[in-house]
């Protein structure tokens, strides 16, 4: 499979997650996030910039338990739970998130 | 090992004492990726996690990882990830650090270094041991 944005062409597996880590831009977050007719806010944005930023550091994508008590410590109680999240990410937040931010799908419970 | 008795009132008390015995190198065979792949997904069911580290094990854990000419993936930041999912049990085994000319400081987390004696009397303790 593969993703078009502003005329490139982005490889893809079977679920939509990029094949290359380093083929990511903001774009294609966008562009992934149209196709499931998501508008990517400022609130997607924290998420997908935590998810970034955590992979960076452990090499892995965090399992949702994991993320939803690593945002809440980091953006706070009102964002740090189940439903804040879902109501964003209503496909998972981990697997979602992770799709768009270009992380590859999470290890084990997303 | 011990025979569990169900207490629906506390889940401490029905959580397992599960650990993992690392001890081959990081690279070269899967062996080190799948254990830490399952403690991760482990994780999620809230047990009495411990994992040790012992003979080539050890390297794991070492700092400063390069896997360039490898061309594999240096998956050893992950284990600093372990604390985000609350598991926290982390023991070396001191002779296999001292027979490697490694010291705490050289390791990516904070480990406890424990004697074979001691990590023996630990395995006494166990429900489970998953050996990878």
């Amino acid at each position: 499979m593969s993703i078009e944005v502003n005329g490139n062409v982005f490889e893809t597996d079977e679920e939509g997650y990029l094949a290359t880590l380093s083929d990511w831009s903001p774009d294609i977050a966008a562009a992934m996030a149209n196709e499931d007719d998501c508008d990517l806010g400022d609130n997607h944005w924290e998420v997908i910039n935590f998810l970034r930023n955590y992979y960076e550091e452990y090499q892995i994508a965090p399992a949702v338990r994991v993320l939803t008590k690593a945002i809440g410590k980091k953006l706070g109680a009102d964002k740090g739970n189940s439903k804040y999240l879902y109501e964003l990410f209503p496909y998972g937040p981990a697997k979602q998130a992770c799709k768009y931010a270009g992380l590859p799908k999470p290890t084990g419970c997303v | 090992m011990n025979e569990i008795v169900e207490d629906a009132e506390n889940p401490e008390a029905n959580a397992k004492k599960i650990m993992y015995i690392n001890r081959r190198a990081p690279y070269g065979t899967i062996y080190a990726l799948e254990a830490l792949e399952v403690v991760l997904i482990g994780a999620m069911f809230e047990q009495d996690v411990s994992v040790v580290f012992m003979d080539d094990g050890i390297f794991q854990l070492k700092k400063n990882q390069d896997t360039l000419a490898l061309d594999v993936k240096n998956f050893s930041p992950a284990f600093r990830a372990l604390e985000t999912y609350e598991v926290e049990k982390l023991y070396v085994e001191k002779e296999s650090m001292q027979a490697r000319g490694l010291s705490c400081e050289d390791l990516l987390v904070p480990v406890l270094e424990l004697s074979s004696i001691e990590i023996a009397e630990l395995m006494e303790q166990q429900d489970v041991l998953l050996n990878f």
